[in-house]
């Protein structure tokens, strides 16, 4: 089997968010860049694969040379090449149609990226790329099982979970579930030896289609004190008369 | 050219997302000079979305459509879009529509703007608010394609009644046409209770509870006040709740009216996760909590002593208040 992971480059998840240049562009000052934790699981998942059934497991991103540390991370927890398309990714249509170049022509059986990125939360490049190469495709999977061809799937429903069958090649939108938590894998130091020689290929983008700009920036407004109750009553009082929520 | 509106329904009944998206197509569609069509799969009340501000529907009655399937789903509005000459695609943010949106956009070469939270700020440029970085920002994004997909937001826009003349037209469903042998197997759904995505108020509990035999108490809770229940990342971590209870960055987003938060510290990935909820209260007995800083209203106390006095004081509540 042959498995691609799309990889997105985000603020680590305890950043805090700052813009510059007027708003119109996120603060990169002093944060700390990770592989998106949605896709974190997929690459996870990825690597059980390969180690209890046999794959090749493939990286891709778009961005710049800043986001390669994080691909060697991924390298590092055991995937085997990377691609990185050597563009900004501003858009999710675009990065999907530059993703879908790599799937066009590398055979891949099954393409995982997270459901989300925790950035710009668009949420649609592993369905937009799995309707770019014809592949069937399934959201906000939290249980991912092959067998041959066939594919098991459980994903998140609002109130509960699906069951789902499918066939390879597919396009999984992953999350949480795909693996525990405690699953996820830290590189050690024969890893990150090992990272160092694996081949990162840069790719040139093809023209593709930015439907949409982030033009601006800005934060929620800072939250006033907190209210604090005596008692059991008082608070009822409050949630009834002032925030008028019971 | 018409405001189109995709409005869930199940089992024949509109979700209440429906009814808030349908509200939001009716005001942009003022804003565009135009009017609001929707587009329903089996549902029984379709005349009701004339409430809302909708003036057409068109109605897909083909039991092969019971099943949600994301490939059908988005080919049948795909369809609709281009009947109805849309340039403007309205949606909820539930897991479904996160689900079908981008294949749509894919057969629409439309650009998708989800998360969205407010009326549009111009049509030309289409500009809309929606929330970025897991709720630690708002971008203010621009679509630039021919046709448009907005995500709007649960509970950000509100339902709104504007009584307008309908009528509904029967349509026969679309196939994707692309390849798509994906097929339900099973659907496992808690039934008559409120979920984290649609309901009013979510009660949600953490660490503090010290384990998952004590969460009778937070489910009594939530059952008084017809909330959804939720949890902290370490609480579904640990295996106390199931991980689709997972409130924060990497779980699922909270955007109720009320969320009570009984013993969650408030580390800065949960607070993302609820800070597009409208009014947060605290229930801890350290009152350092980060959560406090984030929150509107608190006490502080011993979760296991506030929560049984709470469930019995809402309770006299709410007989004395209806």
């Amino acid at each position: 089997m042959k498995i691609l992971v799309c990889i997105s480059n985000v603020p680590d998840t305890t950043s805090k968010i700052n813009f510059s240049e007027g708003d119109t562009k996120f603060d990169t000052n002093g944060v700390q860049f990770v592989i998106n934790p949605n896709d974190e699981f997929g690459l996870t998942r990825a690597m059980w694969f390969k180690e209890k059934q046999g794959a090749t497991v493939h990286i891709a991103t778009v961005g710049g040379p800043n986001v390669e540390p994080t691909m060697r991370k991924a390298l590092a927890i055991g995937a085997d090449e990377a691609f990185r398309i050597n563009a900004e990714p501003t858009d999710g249509f675009y990065v999907a149609q530059q993703l879908a170049e790599i799937v066009k022509n590398g055979g891949y059986d099954l393409v995982i990226g997270g459901k989300e990125s925790i950035d710009y939360n668009g949420g649609m490049v592993p369905g937009i790329l799995a309707s770019l190469t014809n592949m069937n495709f399934i959201n906000s999977c939290i249980s991912l099982e092959i067998d041959g061809n066939n594919v098991s799937a459980v994903r998140e429903i609002d109130g509960g979970k699906e069951t789902l069958s499918s066939s390879l090649p597919i396009v999984i939108g992953g999350q949480k579930g795909l693996v525990a938590e405690s699953d996820l894998r830290i590189p050690n130091m024969r890893g990150i030896m090992m990272a160092r020689k694996k081949n990162l290929g840069i790719l040139e983008p093809v023209d593709g289609l930015n439907a949409t700009e982030d033009k601006k920036f800005d934060k929620p407004a800072a939250k006033g004190q907190v209210k604090l109750a005596d008692n059991v009553d008082q608070l009822i009082d409050l949630l009834h008369k002032e925030a008028k929520v019971i | 050219m018409s405001v189109l509106v995709y409005t869930e329904s199940e089992k024949g009944k509109f979700k209440k997302n429906a009814l808030e998206v349908a509200s939001y197509a009716s005001a942009v569609a003022k804003m565009m000079g135009t009017t609001v069509t929707a587009i329903a799969f089996n549902s029984t009340e379709n005349e009701s979305l004339g409430e809302y501000g909708v003036s057409k529907v068109l109605h897909i009655k083909d039991e092969t459509f019971n099943t949600f399937n994301a490939g059908d789903y988005a080919a049948t509005i795909a369809q609709a879009v281009k009947s109805t000459d849309a340039k403007l695609v309205i949606l909820s943010s539930s897991t479904d529509t996160k689900y079908l949106a981008p294949l749509l956009a894919a057969k629409l070469t439309a650009g998708y703007a989800p998360n969205v939270v407010a009326a549009p700020e111009s049509i030309t440029p289409f500009m809309v608010k929606r929330t970025a970085f897991s709720n630690k920002g708002f971008a203010h994004t621009q679509i630039d394609t021919d046709v448009k997909i907005v995500g709007v937001s649960n509970n950000a826009f509100g339902a709104h009644e504007n009584k307008t003349a309908i009528t509904v037209e029967e349509i026969s469903g679309s196939k994707d046409d692309k390849k798509n042998d994906t097929k339900s197997v099973d659907i496992d759904k808690v039934v008559g209770k409120a979920t984290i995505a649609d309901a009013d108020i979510v009660v949600s509990a953490g660490r503090g509870l010290k384990g998952p035999e004590n969460w009778g108490m937070i489910e009594e809770l939530a059952n008084v006040l017809g909330a959804a229940t939720a949890c902290s990342k370490p609480v579904s971590d640990l295996g106390w709740r199931p991980h689709g209870e997972h409130v924060g960055q990497t779980g699922k987003p909270v955007a109720s009216n009320l969320y009570i938060a009984i013993g969650i510290s408030g580390a800065i990935q949960h607070l993302a996760g609820v800070s597009a909820s409208k009014t947060k209260v605290v229930i801890n007995n350290d009152p350092e909590a980060p959560f406090f800083k984030a929150a509107d209203y608190g006490i502080v106390g011993d979760a296991f002593e506030v929560v049984p006095e709470l469930i019995e004081k809402l309770k006299d509540f709410k007989a004395q208040n209806g």
